[in-house]
């Protein structure tokens, strides 16, 4: 745990970061500002509406399905259906980096692709366009699969996008099309996306390529989008120990992998929020356990590797997994001591995302510093209090439209990994499956616990917290820095990364140690606004 | 190769837009009323356009860019946006009390067919406005047009929704921004007062997105046209926009409310365009050119004619904005260079027949703008004849390195390099920048490119 903090009476606090809102707002931001105690773990309100005119963080469906999910995959042809803004704005800037194993393997990553619909196809319907479009990209690339996402204005004038996709799939034969209807306004964030997404992927994609993947310790990769090279870091520690790595959803992915997913013995989660629905399809359909991981941090990452020796209980593995850590440790070490007495005592709030808000704490934990606040931008309540408080959810009506998929065991495919016994045996080694205990279990008591935070609470946090950072995103990142603190972005890493794995976690740590103790924020008051330094009486001459 | 499957023969679309040369409405609308004091913009629709918008200004101009949304949900997509956009009238002026909440509409609230007048009259007769506040509303369909017809609308909606006649005529010019940096509106207020002619510009972006570092956020920075100026336009002598597209509606606007008079002419980007800009401001002001201002245009020529040898004859391609691409191409002409390749994503008449008038110089030129007109495009007549330099957005990135194309950064959106935003590129000194940068890029490929034996100290 990290050093001592004395927390200030954060009920005080939290009067001050809703008092100004009209009474229902405050009343209904209330339930969302919680004061963390570990123990009891308090209910936090997540996954709800954001008040119309607050000024949030928060995306849309479209930008959790088509940017998040099915983004980083290189070689599906991605047709935005819609007009124009929305391809424009996903195009490229989530920088999910991708290596395509040869020059002319297929990628497009870079390409921007949409329907870019016009007033007449508002009018009359955009289908024909869309499937113009579809044989225009066919012509053009040939790709194995083409994903067509729908954006706010598709739903409302009633294109069928998926009686076209299969109407185009059945045309080219050996193209697989499918689309997506993840129209901005379904849910109330990226979040509905997501699980569109996951649907969309596991009826479309997995299980289509039944070919035997070779190797003893076979895994997936779920949750983890290569956002500055993170899943080429984890790929890295992966290859060292032995393990196979079968499929990542959806980082440095290809169609081909996602096909092929099923053939892995278990699949390991980074981002919860973003992907549990596929651990839980593929385990009913499948009988693939699923397990949470968490690749931030390098003792995180030593605990992860350890859990999957456990699961897959191969003395060989083991010791092969033993050996990495070994090599890879003492050179974190290394850095970290050197680095730390810089960061010890320093303090971090972290508002960002569906699951590292969380995980980054980590690795702040590593450098001395404490998390003061936290929470998501679009997570629900079982990424804050842990997966025990999903019977209690209540489903309202802006979640009650995403579909939930009816999944049943497949005839053929289906063949439990582990027996019964089995992962009660590793549940009683402490590795849990299928579970995950959520933020608020890690974060100390007092601390604060936010979802959907706004721009004025963030404002208000700051001030009366003084962070020495604030890690969100780029709408936060300028209006943080002209308060004089530096914001770490935790989306795009501020174009700098992996913070993965081990080499990741000493990347973080240097950039930490930079932005915390960066002589910049020393130099905002020019030398005449300091009162009383200066004379304002000039002297010459040689003294 | 980053766009390894862009393919040399050109093949009609009628359906795929591949690598856009624009973007949609509301962001431009966003861009717009920022550049009034104390404004905040508004986006009605779900949260996702606003977020979208307020990340890729907020790139741009590494500055705060802050918006409000309705954050539509299903409901509000099958019953309207009303009850969302009550809702966010007050909260904003309860929460971040601007002094005008300037709503902007996007492709959802528009196919739903929300009235905005409407609403924004509801919300002012429900007593929701306080007293000396406003809304303000622009239509911005994201299914016609692009970015620059955004920032038109809103600009007009300024225009019509702000201004009065008081009856009597000030001695001021208006001038209408197009769709121009805020360092580019800092030179237009710099060069009107060196000639000594009193303006108002808008909208007016510096000093808001390109705020200093205080230790404070300032959640409305300093700049920004006020609302008196604002309304004072409607008493002004005359107005000269800048930009057919992206600023003639607002003068459209004004004339028909207020009855003041309008010129339309180029944005000042470049030795031709700034020329005639300088000619119509001081005779709109009543004022003789000062001498200085004459300075600063001999310097522009002055390069010009001495690194001549380096732009005669290098092709150019360009792609971006309307009313930047005009005067930009006519400068690329007097700098003696051929621009090849033009491209635009946005539609017009008005910028289609000025273009042509430009190209009447350069009969070789490709030029397509509007639907398909896209990046895409422009990369496969690249690959079919190649140029010496690309100029446009960020984007322009990968066709650059894949065709190893000296770049040239200029246009909307610049997400990685920054001076944009604090360097001007209108006016004479804007010129002289523009031509260092050419310059730079061109003579960096020289120098990079260069035998050994061949490689010169001096140039
Ligand atoms: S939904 Fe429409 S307004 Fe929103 S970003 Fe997309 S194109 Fe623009
Ligand atoms: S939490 Fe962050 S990494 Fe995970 S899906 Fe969300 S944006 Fe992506």
């Amino acid at each position: 745990m990290a050093a001592n903090y004395n927390f200030p009476d954060p009920s005080v606090i939290k009067e001050e970061l809703i008092n100004k809102y009209p009474a229902k707002v405050a009343k209904k931001r209330s339930k969302s500002i919680v004061i963390n105690d570990p123990e009891t773990i308090p209910e936090v309100q997540a996954n709800v509406r954001t008040v119309p005119g607050i000024i949030s963080q928060r995306g849309c469906s479209y930008a959790g399905c088509k940017g998040v999910v099915l983004g980083p995959t290189r070689d599906i042809v991605n047709i935005t259906h819609g007009p124009i803004g929305c391809s424009f704005y996903s195009w490229l800037t989530r920088r999910n980096q991708t290596r395509p194993e040869s020059p002319t393997d297929e990628n497009f990553i870079t390409y921007c692709f949409s329907t870019d619909m016009q007033e007449e196809n508002i009018v009359f319907g955009g289908e024909k366009k869309l499937k113009v479009a579809i044989q225009e990209a066919y012509d053009l690339f040939h790709p194995k699969a083409i994903a067509i996402f729908s954006t706010c204005p598709v739903g409302l004038i009633g294109d069928d996008v998926h009686a076209a996709a299969r109407e185009m799939k059945e045309k080219l034969g050996d193209c697989n099309v499918f689309g997506f209807s993840c129209e901005g306004y379904r849910g109330v964030s990226q979040s509905a996306g997501h699980h569109i997404a996951n649907n969309g992927v596991f009826k479309h994609m997995v299980g289509r390529n039944n070919a035997p993947v070779e190797g003893k310790f076979k895994l997936n990769l779920l949750g983890e989008y290569n956002i500055g090279g993170d899943a080429f870091e984890i790929e890295r520690i992966f290859e060292k120990c032995g393990i196979t790595l079968v499929a990542s959803f959806s980082g440095n992915s290809t169609v081909t992998a996602i096909e092929n997913a099923h053939m892995a013995d278990l699949n390991v989660i980074l981002c919860h929020r973003s992907i549990n629905y596929m651990g839980d399809m593929m385990e009913t359909r499948y009988g693939i356990p699923w397990m949470k991981v968490n690749f931030v941090g390098a003792e995180s990452s030593a605990k992860s590797l350890r859990k999957i020796a456990e699961y897959f209980g191969d003395a060989e593995l083991t010791a092969r997994i033993e050996a990495v850590i070994a090599e890879e440790a003492p050179k974190v070490k290394a850095i970290i001591d050197e680095i730390r007495p810089r960061t010890e005592g320093k303090t971090a709030m972290l508002f960002v995302g569906g699951s590292r808000a969380h995980h980054y704490q980590d690795l702040f934990s590593e450098l001395g510093m404490t998390t003061i606040a936290a929470g998501y931008e679009f997570a629900h309540r079982d990424d804050y209090e842990g997966r025990h408080v999903l019977p209690n959810i209540k489903i309202d009506a802006d979640s009650k439209n995403i579909e939930e998929l009816k999944v049943t065991a497949d005839p053929d495919l289906f063949n439990p990994r582990k027996s019964e016994a089995e992962l009660e045996e590793l549940k009683a080694k402490g590795v849990e499956i299928n579970g995950y205990e959520g933020m608020m279990k890690q974060m100390e008591s007092k601390s604060l616990v936010i979802d959907d935070v706004s721009h004025y609470e963030s404002e208000k946090l700051i001030e009366l917290y003084k962070p020495d950072i604030f890690c969100a995103g780029i709408k936060e990142k300028y209006v943080v820095q002209k308060m004089g603190v530096p914001l770490k972005q935790l989306h795009s890493y501020d174009y700098g990364g992996p913070y993965t794995g081990f080499e990741g976690a000493v990347n973080f740590y240097k950039d930490i140690d930079r932005m915390v103790n960066n002589p910049v924020w020393k130099l905002i008051k020019a030398p005449w606004e300091k009162a009383g330094t200066e004379s304002l009486e000039a002297t010459y001459g040689i003294s | 190769m980053l766009l390894r499957h862009t393919t040399k023969e050109v093949k009609e679309r009628e359906g795929l837009t591949i690598n856009p040369a624009k973007t949609c409405q509301p962001i431009g609308a966003m861009y717009a009323a920022l550049g009034i004091h104390g404004c905040l913009p508004h986006s009605h629709g779900s949260q996702g356009c606003c977020s979208y918008h307020r990340s890729t200004l907020t790139r741009h101009y590494k500055e705060p860019v802050m918006a409000g949304t309705s954050s539509f949900t299903e409901g509000a997509s099958v019953f309207g946006g009303q009850a969302n956009l009550l809702q966010a009238i007050e909260t904003i002026f309860s929460v971040y009390d601007p002094d005008i909440i300037a709503v902007h509409s996007t492709c959802l609230s528009e196919t739903i067919g929300d009235d905005l007048q409407q609403i924004t009259k509801k919300a002012s007769d429900d007593g929701k406005i306080p007293e000396g506040k406003f809304v303000i509303y622009a239509s911005t369909p994201s299914f016609i047009g692009s970015h620059i017809t955004g920032y038109a609308n809103m600009v007009a909606g300024m225009a019509e929704q702000f201004t009065v006649s008081t009856g009597e005529k000030k001695d001021q010019v208006n001038i209408v921004a197009g769709w121009m940096e805020p360092s580019d509106m800092r030179e237009i207020k710099r060069v009107a007062k060196d000639l000594g002619v009193k303006i108002v510009l808008f909208p007016d972006t510096s000093d808001v997105l390109d705020a200093p570092q205080t230790g404070k956020h300032e959640f409305y920075p300093k700049g920004g046209v006020t609302i008196d100026e604002l309304k004072s336009t409607g008493d002004s002598k005359c107005t000269l926009a800048l930009g057919s597209i992206s600023a003639e509606p607002g003068a459209i606007a004004l004339d028909k409310k207020c009855k003041v008079p309008f010129e339309t002419l180029d944005m000042p980007i470049g030795l031709s365009a700034t020329d005639r800009f300088i000619m119509s401001l001081s005779k709109a002001g009543g004022v003789s050119v000062p001498a200085e201002i004459t300075a600063e245009r001999g310097r522009l020529v002055d390069v010009m004619a001495d690194m001549e040898q380096y732009l005669y004859g290098k092709k150019v391609a360009l792609f971006g904005d309307p009313d930047h691409l005009v005067p930009l191409t006519e400068f690329l002409l007097d700098l003696n260079m051929k621009p090849v390749h033009i491209v635009s994503g946005t539609p017009g008449m008005k910028f289609d027949k000025r273009m042509k008038e430009i190209l009447e110089r350069a009969p070789y030129a490709n030029f397509k703008n509007g639907l398909n007109a896209d990046m895409f495009l422009l990369h496969q007549w690249i690959k079919n004849e190649p140029v010496d330099l690309l100029i446009g957005n960020t984007y322009g990135k990968y066709i650059a390195r894949d065709e190893d194309i000296p770049f040239v950064r200029y246009g909307f959106p610049i997400l990685d390099r920054v001076g944009h935003s604090y360097f001007p590129s209108v006016g004479y000194t804007g010129g002289l920048r523009l031509v260092e940068k050419i310059l730079n890029a061109l003579l960096d490929r020289q120098d990079r490119d260069a035998l050994e034996e061949k490689f010169e100290l001096v140039m």
